[in-house]
């Protein structure tokens, strides 16, 4: 009984005091961690993205602080560039698109048709890879498309070969990387489907093919589009897989990559475009309603 | 949905088959494990364990791996506190720029992990290294902290949202004071969303090689970043093939674990 006696004691009157004061409150929850995200991140980022209307001295490789815009210029203006970025573009949509139809059949069934006992154990099967490291993954996939790897030796007495590496082996890769992003949403999705609407679809003499283009397909849009938020962006940054299964293949990460000790405001310049393109993208997915669902 | 019978078979087909496609990548660094030939090709000659004493003595192997642990560590820590003070803020008060704040929070995660390693680099270096704090374990730290707090913020959040808070009032129309109302009440009830967040962080810093990379100072590697530097050495192949191993036997763990906090929170996603 003594325990919880009000007492007035320092702590009390401390825990009284900020009660009455919820701004006071407020602002002591969010000092630490705004100061983090607005000097350690916001502010590099500002910096970098400053540091693309620099430029660097050709015979040090200094950056000059002279404000101009030849990085965008030549950004526009550069075939290489351009290939690069609509390559890039390409291989995200691709994997996107290579996702969906490889997601959709394993979430259908485990969403809908496998026994509901074993559901759960489903979805753990579908996690367990994305807790497996991203370089293993990768490099799983280097033993596969080698030259007389299990691909080749699969294929073998098909009379057929492996893609060995190359643009292919990226896309391949970038698909099993990201492939779980996309069926746990799509999973997620199907499962919240009401019976119901699928029944009144059947009882209104929709057969299931139609059921599935006029029920099933426009609720589950904002899962896909929400899975592809992260098979897009997630493949248009990267620069490590397309290292280990791409061969002579070029995106726009190894690009930034290969300039960043010789030229940052280029590197700078060219680290925009994913960057827009990303915002472009999340706003247009943002009319589907698929981010409030994140 | 009533489908027909071959379309229930197809899909069964087509379900199976892609879990295969997920399984066969993982089982077969397991198996190359223990390929008695350098080269790893298909099939391997034979079975031996001879590597994975190997990799057992590696040095190498071992440093990355004890800073892996001391970077997780460290921005597991951090992304904690800072992920629920933030989730807290949101969740519990209407203010200017919330909308903004949420943002914000995803935005490492979101952008390339390019964009934001060379953003954190340029800044280090301007900034940190005249005043005498060079790139090293701890920007590491403060690099995968960074991108560590939305998972925090996510589970912990997420938590809030379905608490009830009658129980906090009931906990202060009993005589708690709001310290006293957090130490009883609110505290157990997020602990599981916590563990599951941290675990999350955890794994995404263990995992991360690309804002690693821009962060690091020389000397320091963590696991990814060795692995990566002795992948194209065929001297190293057998010990990289036992690390790769041990990682994928490893990550049986956190699934087990966040399995058993709660269902809510076990999802593996970066969002």
């Amino acid at each position: 009984m003594t325990d919880t006696a009000p007492a007035a004691g320092p702590v009390r009157r401390l825990a009284g005091a900020l009660y009455r004061r919820p701004r006071l409150q407020l602002s002591l929850l969010l000092s630490a961690p705004t100061a983090w995200l607005v000097l350690a991140y916001l502010g590099s980022l500002t910096v970098l993205f400053l540091s693309a209307f620099w430029t660097t001295d050709s015979f040090t490789s200094n950056v000059v602080k002279i404000w101009n815009t030849d990085n965008f210029t030549a950004l526009f203006t550069t075939d290489v560039y351009r290939q690069v970025a609509l390559r890039s573009v390409g291989v995200a949509l691709a994997v996107t698109a290579l996702c969906v139809l490889i997601a959709f059949p394993i979430a259908f069934y485990t969403a809908r048709i496998a026994n509901p006992r074993w559901r759960p154990l489903l979805v753990v099967a579908i996690l367990t890879p994305l807790w497996a490291s991203y370089l293993v993954k990768a490099y799983a996939w280097r033993l596969i498309l080698a030259q007389g790897g299990l691909l080749d030796w699969v294929l073998g007495p098909l009379g057929l070969k492996g893609p060995g590496y190359g643009l292919t082996a990226t896309v391949l890769v970038l698909t099993y990387l990201w492939l779980p992003y996309m069926i746990l949403p799509i999973h997620a999705g199907l499962e919240q489907l009401p019976d119901s609407l699928l029944d009144a679809s059947a009882d209104l003499g929709a057969r299931t093919g139609r059921t599935f283009r006029s029920v099933v397909l426009p609720m589950i849009l904002p899962s896909v589009a929400a899975g592809s938020v992260f098979t897009f962006s997630l493949s248009l940054g990267d620069y490590i897989a397309v290292q280990i299964v791409g061969g002579k293949t070029q995106l726009i990460g190894n690009l930034i990559y290969s300039n960043i000790t010789l030229d940052l405001p280029l590197a700078a310049a060219l680290g925009t475009v994913p960057v827009v393109i990303i915002v472009l993208y999340l706003l247009a997915v943002r009319r589907t309603g698929a981010l409030s669902s994140l | 949905m009533n489908l027909s019978r071959p379309a229930r078979i197809t899909l069964r087909i087509a379900a199976a088959l892609g879990f295969a496609v997920i399984y066969v990548p993982l089982l077969l660094v397991l198996v190359n494990s223990l390929n008695p030939d350098r080269s790893s090709g298909w099939p391997p000659p034979g079975l031996t364990f001879d590597w994975w004493a190997d990799a057992w003595h590696s040095s190498g192997a071992r440093d990355a791996l004890w800073t892996s642990v001391r970077a997780g560590l460290g921005a597991t820590a951090i992304a904690l506190v800072l992920g629920t003070l933030i989730a807290f803020a949101c969740q519990r008060y209407r203010f200017f720029g919330r909308d903004a704040i949420s943002f914000v929070v995803v935005l490492p995660i979101a952008l390339p992990g390019i964009v934001t390693g060379v953003a954190l680099n340029t800044a280090f270096r301007t900034v940190l290294e005249p005043l005498g704090v060079g790139l090293g374990l701890f920007t590491v730290i403060v690099g995968h902290a960074t991108f560590c707090v939305v998972v925090v913020f996510n589970n912990v959040i997420a938590r809030l949202r379905r608490m009830p808070g009658s129980y906090e009032e009931a906990a202060m129309d009993l005589g708690a004071h709001s310290f006293r109302t957090f130490v009883d009440i609110t505290f157990p009830l997020v602990r599981s969303a916590l563990v599951a967040g941290g675990l999350l962080a955890f794994a995404l810093s263990f995992d991360e090689i690309v804002v690693t990379t821009f962060t690091a100072g020389p000397g320091i590697q963590t696991l990814p970043v060795w692995i990566f530097s002795n992948m194209a050495r065929p001297q190293q192949a057998p010990v990289v093939n036992v690390v790769a191993a041990v990682l994928v036997l490893l990550s049986v763990i956190p699934i087990y674990l966040a399995q058993r906090l709660s269902s809510d929170t076990a999802s593996g996603s970066r969002i």
